[in-house]
Order: structure tokens, then C-alpha cells, then sequence
């Protein structure tokens, strides 16, 4: 093959590959939408409906008990993960740590955030069954947090790094606190840590594994923290491979629902991330 | 305004900004140990909790054993095994490729408006939930693979199984790949390429003697992250492999991986004595491979890091 | 040392330790007097940014400096002291090089430093920030638009509210590292009129690379080379006639070429080496 054809061939190729993805994303997204949508032409009350009493079985009401379980597990743990993040993420800068130290806490992050989700779901149950609790919905909770943490420390560590070092010079300069200081860093770094803050909580909303034996399967309304709760994801999960149709729909209802919930999030990262660069060092004008 | 009344309220403000200096930095620096702790709680923890099986059946026996039947007191993990190689080793072979190429057109050949959006939606199809493209794994890619494409290659095959999981875990890792490796590309100063183009190198032949090495240690973490997705993933192939205890003997059957075996026996086999414990410490061994693989990925990124540098 | 010394240095040596110590200060002793803008003078990587960092022990964010020597803000040490860092460096303001808006309002970013110190009232707060602004002349130029990023305004513009800001906090000197070299000529010449008009009421301590800029605007002149101070005296007769070899040789190769248009790699080479992270 002489060299000109190979270079055709190959920017062929990889213009294919990118049209191949592009092609995925759309039949998953199309899918997704279509099935969903169809449920929710016959029936647009079912993400709001209370599930009925043999639920499981004839899929009888809809699945509003795990529209608000995901609300309250993934809510709560999105707040506590991302108020730990930020602090680890602060104490990784130079002004609280030594290179040595924020490199072997940052070795210890990277192991944490490779670690699959399902080693965090039997780690929280092992905790559970230690205790002798019962699986709830705040070890859920737990769960989603320890999940998010790593993804969330990663983002704001990255975010607080590239933040202009002349902000903390002039911060210094006036006299401020190294506390003072780092609330300004923060400030400076904002569009990149909510970014983190929301990718933290859309992986969180997503995730399946982590609360399949930590929330506990519920299907009835969640009640309080130590009751029993389930999730869209655990839902869907259970769901997809019914042999009762009407069970089958609301997997696809819920897959809708966490889409749209999830793209949403997404795009609303970006608007915010937009506004508050405004307020970033230097942001119009370098 | 009264100077030395001032000074002293100044300085009872002073004292206050202090102590939340102090304050603060002792909440930070457990901020900053409390990835440490929580590592090492998760690795006691499951240590401790998958030694009763250790002590009763040797892990070499355990490892080796294609027998899983908690209820007689067997406890092999060699199918669970296979069948993660299996997913891993397909999903990667199909991902890795498209994966790849797909980065090199948009970080050499896309430009302006193209670039952005396509960036744009591989970022989006990064963000869907698993249990999202198991779903959609389930309604398309299961008579996809059952009704054509095991025929057209002379297989039979129910639908679920190692390939219909690839296929599906191949999809979910791609886009993860693909910004990584786009990431290190344009990192790559133009000056590389000028100066490949330069001695009448072809675009393509710059971009694969010069650009893929300079960006080899950065496509190389790229595809370990990938790795490492695919062989933690659980949802996916809990709701598509279609769940045997036996080895598989072809890529159509059906099987299981290390993580689908928890999912499954989790809730139902709590009540045998040793399982929780075994499936603990299937737990364990996923959380030490990825850590394995992190630190040789650490090891080799330094030795491409040397011998391809600009 | 005369009466009317704002601040002094005794004896100072700065090392930057890492795989090579560097000494960046080597047992500087000199003064800087009271209500008098001192500029600080000398080639490349001679210790400037360091001599006048070491002035409020900013360079203590370097997790790598090692200090020696004492400084004397009046009569009182501070390296030598109780006094806590942050109301050291209140006493002793900063203004750095690269204009740089804190993520704040124009308005809060006045403001910042006056809150963090002193309690105020909101009709304090804004008698403060008018003052300040008016006193480096941008108040004409944003008093439509005080909630407006600070990010928002131009480089120029932007370094004239980090005056105002370090003002606010009423230090009792102020450094300015090289406030002009990263401004295009125009605003270069606005900030230079406002630290002109600042001269006669604030004791200033700046950095400059421009032997030009010196002339024009500074009292007193300090020339340091590798890290020794070679001489301080006031501008007149420093340029005039300067007593040492080395400081002629210096004033007469910059007045050779048109020193305003050099470059401001200075930024690059001065800083201190960091290990990098």
C-alpha cells in the first residue's frame, strides 16, 4: 500500500470511528427517549404515582418511590462528598502540605477513584452487617458519598491548581488568613469545582452498584433514614428483564426520567461553569 | 472615632480570625488523611471479613476450582474468573481501536465548530448511567446477537452472554478513552508536528511515528482507565450475561464475571456459612488487581514517559 | 538608620533551599524612609521581588525560603515576634505584578481587606471604597458599575484597583513589585500618576526595572547585584553620582539602549526556583 493511500485510508478510519460513536450516542439516547416516552403518552403520571402493593409483580401505580428515594440518597451524599472533597482538595495546595504528603494522598485518590463501585457496595454492607443494621436508606447514603468522593477531590484539586497564584499573593498581601486565603482560591477556582460538584452528583444519580445492597430494594414510599429505600437506577435495574410488561414499561419510564435528569445536569454545569467565569482572575482578558 | 477603642475591638477580631485559622487547618488536615483512612478502612475491613474463608479452603484451591456451590462448601471462582478475562480482553479488543481513532479525528482532523460539538457529545454519552446502556443493551444488542449475528457466524446463542456484554461494556468505556487521549494529543506542541510535516512526512504518518508516541504515556493511562472500568463493571453484565455457573466454552454462551457473582449471590446466599465471606473477599481481589494495575501503570507510564520523549 | 525610617532590614539573608541552595539575599542591611517612594533597582535574579516580599515575609508561601536577619517595621521586629503574620502584612501591604482582580465584585474587592480586619458598617464600607477609589483615580471610571466583576475591568484599570485595595487596609507601607511591566504604555503612565500622588503620603517601596521609571518617580534608590546591596541613595545623586564601579558601569549600559522596550522576561527568571507540582 503506498504511504498516500494509507493516509486516506486511515483518515477514513478514524473520520468512521467518529461517526460510529456518534451513531451510538444517538440510538441510545433515541432509544431511551422513544421507549420511555411511549410510557409516558399512556400514563404521564407514573414518575409522580406511589407504587401499589404487589408492585413487583403487576407493576400496579408507578415508581414516585424511587424518583424521591434517589433525591434523598444521592442529595444528602452529594452535599457531605463534595464539603469533604473540597477540604481534601484544599489541603492537597502547597499552603497545607508538603509535595511529599499531597503525593502520597494523591496515590491513594487515584487507587479510590479506579476502585469499581460494587467494592464500595460490600465495603458499606460489611459495615452494616457489623453494626447489625439494617440496609437503609442512609447506608445509602454513605455509599453514593464514599463513591463520589474521589470524583469530586479529583475535579477540585485540578480546579484549585490551575487558580492563578497571584490570587493567593494578593489575598496574603492584604493580610488575609491562610484559611481566608484558600476561601478566596476557592472563589477563584468555583467554575471548576461546581463542575465537579454536579459530574459528582450525575455519577452518583447513575450508579447502581453501589446502593444495589446498601439501600435496601424498597418498593414502598421511603420513610426515614433507617428505613429501607430504592433508587431509579436499582429500579431500572430490577425491572429491565421482567417478563410483565407493565413492569418492563416503567424500567423504560425511569430510564427516561434519569436521562433527561442526568443530560440536564450536565448542561446546567455548563451555563453555571459560564457565569461564574466572569468572576475568574484575569478571565476576560488573557 | 476613638483610636484605641478601635484597636482593641480589632484585635478581639484579630484573636477570632485566628482561632478559625487554627480551627480550620485541623479540619483540613483530616480532610486531607481522610483518603488515607478511608483506604485503609475499606482494606482492613474486607481483609478481615474474607479470612474465615481463607482459613478454610486455600486461596490457590479457590482460585482454581470451577466448582461454585456455596450450599456443599464450594467455593471456586475459576468460571467468574474466565468470564472477566473473557468480557475484558473482547471489550477491550473492540473499544481500544474505535476508541483510538475516534480521538485522532477530533484532535488532528476536526476543527472549530465540528471539534466542539462532537467533544461536546462524547462528554454526554460519558455521562449516561450504566444501568442506562444496560437497558438499552437488553431491547437492541440481545436480539441483535441472538437473532444475527451468532447465526451469521454459525454460533447459537440465547441473547445474553460474554459478547452481547462486550459489545455493551466496549460502548461504555469508549467515550472515557476517547477524552483522555484527545486530552494528551492536543496537549502535544504544534512544533512536533511541524517539524514531522516538515521532513515530508504525510498527516498520517506524523500522527503515528511521532504524535501517538509523544501522546503514548497520557493514550496509555487512557486505556488502563478504560481497562479498569470494564473489569469493575457490574450492572451491565449482571443484566446481560445471562448468568451460568459453568465455564464458558465459547464467547456466545452465557457466563459469569467477579463482580456479577456478588450481585447475584448476595442477598439470597447471606443464610450459608462462608459465602458472605467468600463473596467479601471477591470484593478484595477486585480492589487489589485495580490496585496492582494502578501502581504498574505508574511504572510503565514512567518508562514510556523516558524512552518517548520530546 | 535616621528617625524618620519606616522600615528597615537587618543583616537579611533569603535561601531558596532544593536540589541547589540558592541565596537569593545575602546579609542586606538598608532603609527605607518614611513617606518616600524607594525604588529597588538591579539586573535580573539580583534579589529584588525577594527583598521586597521578605518586607511583610510573603515569600513565606514559597514552602522552600530560609530566612536569616530581622526586619523592623519601626522599632518593632517582625520576623522576631507575637505579632500574627496577617497583621503583619495588613501593616505592610503587597501589590503584585500581574494585575490580578480577586473573584469579587470591583466594589468587594476594595472591600475585601477593610472586612476581614475591621467590622463596618455598609455606609462605612462605601465612604471607604469611594475614598479609595478616588484615590487612585478609577473612581470616575467604575462608579456605574461597582458590582461588576473586578475580572471585568482592563489590565490597567485592574492594577489601579489592586492599589486600592491594598490602600483600604491602611498599611502603614506599601510594596509595589513591578507594577507597571505587565501594562501597555497608557496605563503604565496612569498607575505611575497615581503612585506619584500616593508618594507624598504613603512610604513606598517598589520594584522596578526601569531605570527610566526610577528617575521619574523615586525618593531614595537601592541597586542590588547577586544579592548584595551594592548602594542606596536618593535618586538625584545615585544617578548622578553614583560611589561605586559597579553601579556606574549599570547606570551607564542602561542609559546606552532604550531600557523602557526591554522585555519582561524579568517575571521569568527573577521568580525564586520552586520545585515544581
Amino acid at each position: 500500500m503506498d504511504r498516500y493511500t494509507e493516509q486516506r485510508l486511515f483518515g477514513l478510519l478514524a473520520r468512521a470511528s467518529a461517526a460510529l460513536v456518534l451513531a451510538v450516542l444517538a440510538l441510545v439516547v433515541g432509544v431511551t427517549l422513544y421507549r420511555g416516552g411511549r410510557v409516558f403518552v399512556t400514563d404521564p403520571a407514573v414518575a409522580l404515582t406511589p407504587p401499589g402493593s404487589r408492585y413487583m409483580l403487576d407493576g400496579g401505580g408507578g415508581f414516585f418511590h424511587a424518583v424521591l428515594g434517589s433525591i434523598y440518597i444521592v442529595v444528602p451524599a452529594t452535599v457531605v462528598a463534595s464539603i469533604l472533597a473540597i477540604s481534601t482538595a484544599i489541603y492537597l495546595q502547597s499552603d497545607y502540605s508538603s509535595e511529599r504528603t499531597s503525593d502520597v494522598i494523591n496515590m491513594f485518590l487515584n487507587v479510590l477513584w479506579g476502585t469499581p463501585p460494587i467494592v464500595y457496595g460490600v465495603f458499606v454492607l460489611t459495615l452494616i452487617i457489623a453494626a447489625g443494621a439494617q440496609t437503609s436508606l442512609i447506608f445509602g447514603t454513605v455509599a453514593i458519598a464514599i463513591f463520589q468522593y474521589p470524583i469530586m477531590t479529583r475535579y477540585a484539586d485540578e480546579a484549585l491548581r490551575s487558580a492563578p497564584d497571584t490570587v493567593r499573593e494578593a489575598s496574603y498581601g492584604l493580610g488575609a488568613t491562610r484559611f481566608e486565603t484558600a476561601r478566596m482560591t476557592v472563589r477563584a477556582a468555583l467554575p471548576g469545582v461546581i463542575a465537579g460538584i454536579i459530574m459528582g452528583f450525575a455519577r452518583g444519580i447513575g450508579d447502581a452498584a453501589t446502593v444495589l445492597f446498601t439501600a435496601g430494594r424498597s418498593t414502598q414510599m421511603p420513610g426515614g433514614p433507617f428505613d429501607s429505600a430504592t433508587t431509579l437506577p436499582i429500579l431500572i435495574f430490577e425491572q429491565a428483564s421482567s417478563f410483565n410488561a407493565e413492569v418492563r414499561s416503567h424500567a423504560y419510564a425511569a430510564s427516561f426520567v434519569l436521562i433527561v435528569a442526568v443530560l440536564g445536569l450536565i448542561l446546567v454545569s455548563k451555563l453555571l461553569a459560564g457565569r461564574f467565569a466572569r468572576f475568574a482572575p484575569g478571565g476576560r482578558h488573557s | 472615632m476613638g483610636t484605641t477603642e478601635t484597636r482593641s475591638e480589632n484585635s478581639s477580631r484579630l484573636d477570632r480570625r485566628l482561632l478559625l485559622e487554627r480551627l480550620s487547618s485541623y479540619w483540613l488536615v483530616g480532610a486531607g488523611l481522610f483518603a488515607v483512612a478511608l483506604f485503609g478502612l475499606i482494606v482492613l475491613t474486607l481483609v478481615q471479613r474474607s479470612l474465615p474463608v481463607v482459613a478454610e479452603h486455600s486461596l490457590l484451591e479457590m482460585v482454581t476450582s470451577a466448582n461454585w456451590d456455596p450450599a456443599a462448601d464450594e467455593f471456586g471462582f475459576l468460571p467468574a474468573i474466565v468470564g472477566t478475562i473473557y468480557v475484558t480482553a473482547l471489550s477491550m479488543a473492540m473499544g481500544t481501536p474505535i476508541a483510538l481513532l475516534a480521538a485522532i479525528y477530533i484532535a488532528e482532523y476536526a476543527e472549530g465548530r465540528t471539534k466542539v460539538l462532537i467533544s461536546s457529545f462524547i462528554d454526554l454519552l460519558a455521562a449516561i448511567p450504566s444501568v442506562i446502556f444496560g437497558l438499552v443493551g437488553l431491547i437492541v444488542v440481545v436480539p441483535f446477537v441472538g437473532d444475527y449475528l451468532a447465526p451469521a457466524v454459525g454460533a447459537h446463542s440465547i441473547g445474553l452472554g460474554i459478547v452481547t456484554v462486550s459489545l455493551v461494556m466496549a460502548i461504555i468505556v469508549t467515550p472515557f478513552m476517547i477524552s483522555l487521549s484527545v486530552e494528551s494529543l492536543e496537549a502535544l506542541p504544534d512544533e512536533l508536528r511541524e517539524s514531522s510535516l516538515g521532513v515530508g512526512a504525510t498527516k498520517w504518518e506524523t500522527i503515528r511515528t511521532v504524535l501517538l508516541r509523544a501522546a503514548g504515556p497520557g493514550i496509555f493511562s487512557a486505556i488502563l482507565l478504560g481497562f479498569g472500568r470494564v473489569f469493575g463493571a457490574t450492572i451491565v453484565p449482571a443484566m446481560l450475561i445471562g448468568g451460568q455457573t459453568a465455564i464458558p466454552e465459547s464467547p456466545f454462551d452465557a457466563g459469569q464475571t467477579l463482580p456479577t457473582l456478588i450481585v447475584n449471590d448476595f442477598g439470597e446466599l447471606m443464610s450459608i456459612p462462608l459465602t458472605q465471606s467468600a463473596l467479601i473477599l471477591v470484593g478484595l481481589m477486585l480492589l487489589v488487581i485495580v490496585w496492582l494495575f494502578n501502581f504498574g501503570a505508574m511504572l510503565v507510564r514512567r518508562r514510556l514517559q523516558r524512552r518517548w520523549q520530546y | 538608620m535616621t528617625d524618620d525610617t519606616a522600615i528597615r532590614t537587618d543583616d537579611l539573608e533569603v535561601t531558596y533551599t532544593g536540589n541547589r541552595d540558592v541565596t537569593a539575599l545575602d546579609g542586606v542591611s538598608v532603609a527605607f524612609d518614611e513617606n518616600k517612594l524607594t525604588a529597588i533597582i538591579g539586573p535580573s535574579g539580583c534579589g529584588k521581588s525577594t527583598l521586597l516580599k521578605s518586607l511583610n515575609r510573603l515569600h513565606e508561601i514559597q514552602p522552600n525560603a530560609e530566612i536569616d536577619g530581622e526586619v523592623y517595621l519601626g522599632d518593632e521586629a517582625i520576623y522576631d515576634t507575637d505579632e500574627p503574620l496577617p497583621e503583619i502584612r495588613r501593616r505592610v501591604g503587597y501589590v503584585p505584578q500581574t494585575p490580578t482582580a480577586l473573584p469579587l465584585s470591583i466594589y468587594n474587592n476594595v472591600a475585601y481587606g477593610a472586612k476581614i480586619h475591621g467590622d463596618y458598617s455598609r455606609a462605612e464600607l462605601d465612604d471607604l471604597v469611594e475614598r479609595y477609589l478616588r484615590k487612585v483615580n478609577l473612581w470616575d471610571e467604575v462608579k456605574d458599575r461597582l458590582e461588576d466583576p473586578g475580572a471585568e475591568l482592563s489590565t490597567g484599570q485592574i492594577q489601579r484597583l489592586c492599589l486600592a485595595r491594598s490602600l483600604a487596609v491602611e498599611p502603614e507601607v506599601l510594596l509595589c513589585d513591578e507594577v507597571t511591566s505587565a501594562l501597555d504604555p497608557i496605563s503604565a503612565e496612569q498607575v505611575e500618576e497615581t503612585l506619584e500622588n500616593l508618594k507624598e503620603e504613603y512610604t513606598i517601596v517598589m520594584v522596578t526595572h526601569s531605570m527610566d521609571q526610577a528617575k521619574r518617580l523615586a525618593d531614595d534608590v537601592i541597586f542590588l547585584y547577586l544579592g548584595e546591596l551594592v548602594e542606596a541613595s536618593d535618586t538625584r545623586s545615585f544617578f548622578e553620582n553614583p560611589q561605586h564601579e559597579r553601579t556606574r558601569e549599570f547606570v551607564k549600559g542602561h542609559t546606552a539602549v532604550d531600557y523602557d522596550d526591554e522585555p519582561s522576561e524579568e517575571a521569568a527568571t527573577d521568580e525564586p526556583p520552586v520545585a515544581s507540582r
